[in-house]
């Protein structure tokens, strides 16, 4: 089990740091961005439910998307892609030039859940925990504010909250699940594209639906974070993308920094050593 | 936009740290010097050259209370900064960084306390070794804190800034003796011109080895800013092989070799911000080749 700790595949984060074995099955999202609308009542969903202020009414210039990130006060982002391309030319009506078309591609963000969560692993207080869900939790009442796990998201998801000074992201609804309700986002998208369970039953579902849109000749329908050999040990929170990951702002192939923690301390360890090394062979000579 | 046709907006993929300047930068550096100062402290007394000892025990206890200062002072919470001793855990460098921190500004304190009031001298003594023995510890903490993150200029180059770390907290420690000490001054110079020599090395190193990322250490401000600590190390080394002899040398060398310590931490701070804020270096390196 030690041998997974810190990075490779993880069948139970739960059990791993030491729930009893009759835990609650790991939950996740799967996000079909296939099947999205661009409506955001999932961002509007989670604001609600999590009493989250809002952060200014502006207009970005990127699209639909004036929400641009996910923060310490947004933890669902839609994001929004336009996409001139060459199209078939079927005599429609079409926007843009005349031989392209804008083609629409949106994708609702939220935290990962990772295996292996370099916000978890670094975080000095203990604020942040891996539930009996296997999900990542910020505790408020402990974290003291060091923004120690801002960076080290790989995916850019965690962030203080200008307005309480704490670390904050998505808690996937961590007290609706304990009255067995699903997620607010889940439960306000109209077209599913956000599903959530059982992390297992979701992943044989994603498999499922990419094999479908191929038959379909959607060529471009790819999973992104589902594999549990990936950089993070796979995500709790998995994606069906129609284009590479880095369009949606996502990172292509994200490994957990703390992966090579035991090399840093090694190398630390080594400099120290330099470093006392070299000050006591400046004491060597008697010179005053 | 830097970040490529197939970026989103040109916005960064991660978030770029929240840490303050100069709380981080300066956290840095002060917990270079006072660990570096300390260990010096330490072999000046068992070498019996008790102003160098002196010297270094203020130093260390200036340095690491400095460090803690700025430390708390970052935090979103500071007045919860005793959480950071509510656990220790291994995989977080902040935590093990406190528990590092934490005992040795104490005991640098003690040790230099009972140094300006003449109390206790035994415990004085006793503190002063126990800090002088972790004191290389906090001269290279800080590179894995910085290291183990997502962000691309520092991860990529966490083999190397270890080194850079700990060589400029060495000549920076030597520089403090030698402006405090000029009569025992002789291994504080040695101290300085073998870590000028570490740092710069190591600095060399790590620059050939970033890879893409090592732009950001070589554009812009942080660019300019490691430029000009590396002037200064050079000019800092310059003059410690000469202060033996001259007194302008002697106070120009510790002087530089300060100013190019703090420097160093500013300009790899600021390159690794840089290099979170583009999204190009998270991405590119993590395509399918
Ligand atoms: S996506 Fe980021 S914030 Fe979410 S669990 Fe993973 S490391 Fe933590
Ligand atoms: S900001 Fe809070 S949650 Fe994040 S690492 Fe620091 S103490 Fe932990």
């Amino acid at each position: 089990m030690a041998r997974n700790r810190l990075s490779g595949p993880l069948a139970d984060p739960a059990g791993e740091v030491g729930y009893p074995a009759d835990h609650p099955e790991r939950v996740g999202f799967f996000t079909d961005t296939s099947i999205c609308i661009g409506c955001k009542a999932c961002e509007v969903a989670c604001k609600e439910w999590n009493l989250l202020p809002e952060d200014g009414l502006d207009f970005t210039g990127m699209s639909y998307d004036n929400t641009e990130d996910l923060s310490g006060t947004t933890w669902r982002h839609v994001a929004f892609v336009e996409q001139e391309r060459p199209t078939v030319d079927l005599g429609m009506p079409a926007m843009g030039r005349d031989s392209d078309q804008v083609r629409w591609l949106m994708s609702s963000d939220v935290c990962k859940h990772c295996t292996h969560a370099a916000c978890l692993d670094v975080c000095p207080t203990g604020a942040l925990i891996r539930t009996e869900y296997g999900t990542v939790l910020v505790q408020d009442e402990v974290c003291n504010g060091c923004g120690y796990c801002v960076p080290a998201c790989p995916y850019g998801v965690i962030d203080i909250r200008p307005d309480t000074g704490g670390a904050a992201k998505c808690t996937l609804c961590q007290e609706r699940l304990g009255a067995g309700s699903m997620p607010a986002c889940a439960t306000a998208c109209p077209t599913e594209s956000i599903q959530y369970g059982p992390l297992d039953e979701l992943r044989a579902r994603a498999e499922r639906r990419v094999s479908e849109l191929h038959e379909q000749g959607v060529t471009s329908a790819r999973l992104y974070g589902h594999d549990p050999d990936d950089g993070v040990g796979g995500a709790g929170a998995f994606f069906l993308l129609l284009d590479e990951p880095e369009v949606y702002g996502l990172p292509p192939d994200p490994v957990v920094t703390t992966r090579d923690l035991p090399s840093m301390w090694w190398h630390a360890a080594g400099a120290a050593l330099t470093a006392a090394a070299m000050i006591a062979g400046s004491f060597l000579g008697r010179k005053r | 936009m830097t970040g490529g046709a197939d970026a989103y907006y040109g916005r960064p993929v991660i978030k770029p740290p929240v840490w303050k300047v100069p709380d981080v930068p300066l956290y840095l550096y002060l917990g270079g010097v006072a660990g570096a100062s300390s260990t010096m402290a330490l072999l000046a007394d068992l070498t019996g050259r008790d102003r160098l000892a002196c010297a270094g025990r203020l130093a260390a206890a200036v340095g690491a209370t400095a460090s803690v200062g700025a430390l708390v002072h970052d935090l979103h919470r500071p007045l919860r900064f005793l959480n950071m001793l509510r656990v220790i855990k291994p995989t977080s460098p902040l935590s093990v960084g406190s528990w590092i921190l934490a005992p040795f500004s104490g005991l640098a304190g003690a040790a230099a306390a009972s140094q300006l009031t003449g109390l206790l001298p035994w415990a004085g003594r006793a503190s002063a070794t126990a800090a002088g023995v972790i004191a290389p510890a906090m001269t290279t903490y800080t590179a894995v804190l910085l290291a183990d993150t997502a962000v691309p200029g520092w991860h990529e180059v966490y083999r190397e800034l270890p080194f850079v770390f700990a060589g400029s907290a060495v000549s920076s420690a030597g520089a403090v003796g030698m402006l405090a000490a000029p009569q025992e001054s002789a291994p504080a110079r040695r101290m300085a011109v073998g870590g000028a020599v570490l740092e710069l090395l190591a600095a060399r190193r790590m620059d050939r080895n970033a890879g893409m990322v090592g732009e950001v250490y070589r554009q812009g401000r942080a660019g300019a800013v490691l430029r000009a600590a590396r002037v200064l190390t050079g000019v800092g080394l310059g003059a410690a092989l000469l202060a033996g002899r001259s007194r302008v040398a002697r106070v120009a060398a510790g002087v530089c070799l300060n100013a190019a310590a703090a420097a160093t931490r500013y300009g790899i701070f600021e390159g690794g911000r840089e290099s979170a804020r583009d999204p190009r270096y998270t991405v590119v390196p993590q395509r399918p080749a």
